[in-house]
Formats: C-alpha cells, sequence, structure tokens
C-alpha cells in the first residue's frame, strides 16, 4: 500500500468514526465531535500557510471572526444559511488575497507580527461599528428550524463536509506543482525565486486557502450556535491555538493537522474537566513541552527506531554486553 | 489650550510606553526573539508592587528595586533554562514556546490574584500650569520611566556587560570569537526585558489600575512601539512611545476614545509595509 492510501483510509476511517458519533454517544460528544471537525478544517487550513510555506501566519482568528460576520449579516438580510455561507468564503477569500499582496512583503517577526496586528484591527473594527455588527452586544443569528438533536446532527454533518474539502484541497495541493513550489519557498525563498518560482503569486495563493475556509467555517459556526460576539470570535487564543494543533500533528504533512487537532481536543477535554481553574496553564505547559521536545510533531516521530530502544532498554542488560 | 493639554497627555503617556516596550524591543533586538510574555511580567510586576503596598504599607518606591529584581531572576531562569533550548529556531517556534509560558504565568495570576482592578494610590494632588492640568502622579510616573528609560540606555553604552549585549546583537557569530558566552548575555537581556517589564508594571500600578485583562493591550502596545520606532534601541523605543502616546492621545479626542487603539494599529500595519525598520531605522546600537 502506498504512503498516500494509508493516509486516505485512515482519514476515511476517522470521519467515519466522527459522522457515527451521534449514533452511539450522547448531545455533549456530538458537540465535540462537532468542534473536532471544525478545528481540523481550521487546521488544515493553516497548514497551507504556516506548514507547506513556512510562514508564521497567525491570522486565523480574523479569518474565522470575519466569517462569522459577514455569514450572520448576511442571513439577517434574508440570504439563505447555505448561500451566506458562500458568501462569507468568497468574502474572506477576497478580503485574504487583497491583503495578502500586501502583507506578504514581510518576513519572519515582521509578518508574525503583522499578522497578529490584523486580528487586532478588525476585532477592533467590528467591535467599533456598532451600527452594522451590534458593537460588544453581539448579534443574533437566525436559528435553525428543529430540536437540538436534528440541529447538532446538520451541523456535525456540515463541518464534516467543510473538513473534507479541505483535506482533499491538501492532497491536490501536495501532490502538486503548487504544493512542490510552496515547499520550496519554505527552503529557501530567495532560491525558490532564483529558479523561477513565481514566490509572489505563490505566496498569496497559500494566504487565500488558508482563508477561505476559515471563512466558511466560521459561517457555519455562527448559524449553529446563533449568537456571535466580537470577544469570542476575534480570540488571540484561537489564532494561536490552531497553528500549535497543526504542529502537534506534524506541520507540512497531509494527516499531521487532523491528528494534531484529535489529540489536542482530547488533552483539552480531559483537562478542562479535571482542572478547571488550571486548564490554561495546562495547555501552557503542553505547548512548551511540545516545542522542546516534539518540534516536527507526531507524525515525525521515527516510532520504529523508538520501538527498538525500547525493547533493546528492556533486554537483560547480560545479553547486550 | 485644549490641543496643549492633549499633547501633554500624550507625552505622559508616550513615556510610560516608551519604559513600557523597551524592554521587549530589546529582547526581540539581541535575541531575536518575540516575547508573548512581556505583558504578563508587566502586570506581574504591578500586582507585586500592589500587594507590597497593600499588604505590608511599602511605599511602590522602596518596592520598585526588589521588583524588578525578582522579574530580572525570573526571566533569567526562564531563558536561560528555557528559551535558549530554541532561540535559534525560527519565529514561529520560538513565539509559540512564549505564548504557552504566558499562559502559565497568566493563569497562576488570575487564580492567585483574580482579575480586579487594583491601583496604588498616592494622593499626590494635581499641578495646574496655567490651562493645563497634571495629576502629580502620573508626573512623578513619567519621571521614573524616563529615569529607567535612560538607565538601561547609560548602561547599555557604559557597562561591560552592555557593550557585549549590543555586540551580541550586532553580530552573535563573531561576538561568541572575541570570547562573550552567547547563552548568558541571552538569558541576562532576556533577565533586563523581564526587569524593564517589571518596572514599568510598577509605574503603571501608580498611575492605572491594573488587571491581569491587560496583559494582551500592553503586548499590543509593545508591538506597536516596536515597529514604529524601530528595534532593539532605547532611543527608537524611546521615539515610538512617544510618537503613540501623542498619536492615540489626539486619535481619542478625534475620533473617540474607542478608535484610539485603532488608529495605533493601523498605523503600525501602514509603517510595517512602507518601513519596516521603524523610523530610526538604525542596525545596530548607538
Amino acid at each position: 500500500m502506498t504512503p498516500t492510501a494509508t493516509r486516505l483510509i485512515v482519514f476515511a476511517v476517522w470521519v467515519i468514526v466522527l459522522a457515527s458519533v451521534p449514533l452511539w454517544a450522547g448531545n455533549y460528544f456530538v458537540r465535540m465531535a462537532i468542534l473536532i471537525a471544525m478545528f481540523s478544517a481550521l487546521a488544515l487550513s493553516w497548514n497551507f500557510i504556516g506548514g507547506f510555506t513556512g510562514y508564521p501566519s497567525l491570522s486565523t482568528a480574523a479569518f474565522f471572526g470575519l466569517g462569522c460576520y459577514v455569514g450572520a449579516l448576511s442571513q439577517r438580510a434574508g440570504v439563505p444559511m447555505v448561500l451566506a455561507w458562500l458568501v462569507a468564503t468568497v468574502f474572506v477569500g477576497a478580503f485574504a488575497a487583497a491583503l495578502g499582496a500586501i502583507i506578504l512583503r514581510l518576513r519572519g517577526h515582521y509578518f508574525a507580527i503583522g499578522s497578529i496586528a490584523l486580528v487586532e484591527v478588525t476585532r477592533l473594527v467590528i467591535s467599533s461599528w456598532g451600527s452594522l455588527t451590534g458593537g460588544g452586544d453581539g448579534l443574533n443569528v437566525p436559528l435553525v428550524q428543529g430540536g437540538p438533536d436534528a440541529v447538532a446532527r446538520t451541523f456535525l454533518a456540515v463541518m464534516l463536509v467543510i473538513m473534507v474539502i479541505v483535506f482533499a484541497v491538501t492532497v491536490i495541493v501536495d501532490r502538486g506543482r503548487l504544493g512542490f513550489g510552496l515547499r520550496c519557498i519554505q527552503q529557501n525563498e530567495d532560491a525558490a525565486d532564483m529558479v523561477g518560482i513565481d514566490t509572489t503569486r505563490y505566496k498569496v495563493i497559500a494566504y487565500v486557502l488558508s482563508a477561505l475556509f476559515c471563512g466558511t467555517v466560521g459561517a457555519a459556526y455562527a448559524s449553529w450556535t446563533g449568537y456571535i460576539d466580537p470577544t469570542d470570535t476575534f480570540s488571540i487564543l484561537m489564532t494561536i491555538k490552531v497553528p500549535v494543533m497543526c504542529l502537534l500533528g506534524g506541520a507540512g504533512t497531509v494527516l499531521g493537522p487532523v491528528v494534531g487537532t484529535a489529540v489536542y481536543m482530547l488533552l483539552e477535554e480531559v483537562l478542562w474537566a479535571n482542572f478547571l481553574d488550571y486548564n490554561r496553564a495546562i495547555l501552557g505547559a503542553v505547548t512548551v513541552l511540545l516545542i522542546l521536545f516534539l518540534p516536527g510533531g507526531l507524525l515525525r516521530i521515527d516510532y520504529r527506531a523508538l520501538v527498538a530502544r525500547v525493547g533493546a532498554r528492556s533486554r537483560p542488560s547480560g545479553a547486550a554486553a | 489650550m485644549q490641543y496643549l493639554q492633549i499633547l501633554v497627555n500624550g507625552i505622559v503617556l508616550g513615556t510610560l510606553y516608551a519604559c513600557l516596550a523597551v524592554g521587549f524591543s530589546l529582547v526581540w533586538g539581541v535575541l531575536n526573539v518575540i516575547n508573548m510574555l512581556h505583558g504578563s511580567f508587566i502586570i506581574l510586576g504591578g500586582y507585586l508592587t500592589f500587594f507590597a503596598w497593600h499588604s505590608f504599607g511599602i511605599h511602590p518606591l522602596l518596592a520598585l528595586p526588589f521588583v524588578a529584581l525578582v522579574l530580572y531572576g525570573i526571566g533569567y531562569a526562564t531563558q536561560l533554562m528555557i528559551i535558549n533550548r530554541v532561540v535559534s529556531e525560527p519565529v514561529l517556534t520560538t513565539l509559540t514556546l512564549t505564548f504557552g509560558l504566558d499562559l502559565i504565568l497568566y493563569n497562576f495570576m488570575t487564580v492567585y490574584y483574580t482579575a480586579t482592578p487594583r491601583r496604588v494610590t498616592l494622593d499626590l494632588g494635581v499641578l495646574e500650569l496655567g490651562d493645563i492640568f497634571l495629576p502629580v502622579d502620573r508626573l512623578f510616573g513619567m519621571a521614573l520611566a524616563l529615569l529607567l528609560t535612560g538607565l538601561l540606555y547609560v548602561v547599555l553604552r557604559g557597562s561591560r556587560i552592555g557593550r557585549a549585549i549590543v555586540a551580541v546583537r550586532m553580530d552573535g557569530a563573531a561576538a561568541a570569537l572575541m570570547g562573550i558566552r552567547v547563552d548568558r548575555i541571552y538569558a541576562v537581556t532576556f533577565g533586563i526585558g523581564a526587569l524593564m517589564a517589571g518596572a514599568a508594571g510598577a509605574i503603571f500600578s501608580m498611575v492605572f489600575p491594573i488587571t491581569s485583562n491587560l496583559t494582551g493591550d500592553f503586548l499590543g502596545k509593545a508591538f506597536v512601539v516596536c515597529v514604529i520606532g524601530g528595534l532593539g534601541s532605547v532611543p527608537g523605543a524611546l521615539a515610538g512611545g512617544l510618537a503613540l502616546g501623542v498619536i492615540e492621545s489626539f486619535a481619542g479626542q478625534f475620533f473617540g476614545p474607542q478608535h484610539a487603539i485603532t488608529v495605533g494599529f493601523v498605523l503600525m500595519l501602514v509603517l510595517l509595509i512602507v518601513k519596516p525598520t521603524g523610523l530610526t531605522g538604525i542596525k545596530g546600537y548607538e
């Protein structure tokens, strides 16, 4: 079996597991499955710019928040729900394209700072534009008809579809010319430029890909929860959480963001339940340990070597000598 | 005369911003690390000062050197034991690491101190100069901020360790060849960054109510000041801080106070694109 086929099978099994949650578990777990699918889509999106291209983009929350607001405002203006999601997707994509052309001229630390500032500026604009967005009071979104069970199932399906689409795009990019070009940029941008890769165009494409589906996810999230406000949707915590999920699994890999998100979310769930006061600190500790001891992510560990090492250690010392 | 009052307010605010950002700027310039912990260090300094005053009746001015020393120790140890291990990695790694550390510190601060706004009240009265009103505690804070920033400048310029820091900032590899222990200098620099943050926090606690919810805002100010003023230079941070203070003050007047922060950030984005080296745009230290 080729590595790609293995990846596809693992992913398919995982999607089926998530989709089957309503059949064997209560609403609490369905909600969790929705969040896992949602964050997987966000982490996969971030992977385009942060993983393949190696640009420390921290603007996920800006795209997500804009998606929330554009979707919610369109729905309030009478646009049908699914169409509103598309509007949000297109809007956020266009926003990223326009901005990317400017902000991607920056490199390294300056790009990181610029992309964080983007989150702050969009949040401040949204929260001070009270006449349109309701400001700090937030915005109500028309609720979806049906009981809580039906709504949860619908949105689980929606988030899973988005996640599958982003994954499909990732596989295509990974195997195609674009992915190759982005990896070249990640390794050495000047050299990539030299050998004829249109670096600006490639970077903008990667940035737009990283934003596009955040818009969709945001709009769907707004329809799901029925209420959004600026602090919740443009959270600085999210903007760092998504890259951490991706790094945990392995940035620049196809399956890494999905694995990382699953592990992170399960971990977070356990921590929330057991250490309510200290969950942030423990997440911080997880982040620190990840950076120090697992820089390549879970998928980059050489498990065979690990097993061999553990096996060698457990053997009696006489045999080794 | 209203404009003069706004200008004066802006300058007072600006010196505080300069003091707040200079440590962040130094760490960024010398270590090439974006220190996400900086905001929490400021608040920690503020809290320590407040509790020294509130619980033990120690005057903030007396507490300040001790607070600064404690923060220096925390910063030094953090850099030596944790951050030094990945200090040459790409920005995403170091940024995520310091963010993780910030989550830990922030969490402990909110648990032990809660997020209630707190402030040291000195009741020094108000100074009236013609039409201009100046609360004396602010004036006092401004003087202190200028003094500390100036002190850092002198230390970097005059002392042995200061010259070593400057040397590492200019060329780490060459500095190592000259016998400078670069990892120690990194730790000292990070310690000084934390020290300046703690001192700034101590000053802030005398002037404004502080709460752990402000860590993000302070960090944001440090970003903006650094981009306006350029990295790792004391005069740059001073220029950036003053510029931001005055601009925010006027923006608050003309567009309403809720837009003052937005204007600062937009200005920063524009500057990032037009002139990413900052207004002073110098490479090494003076």
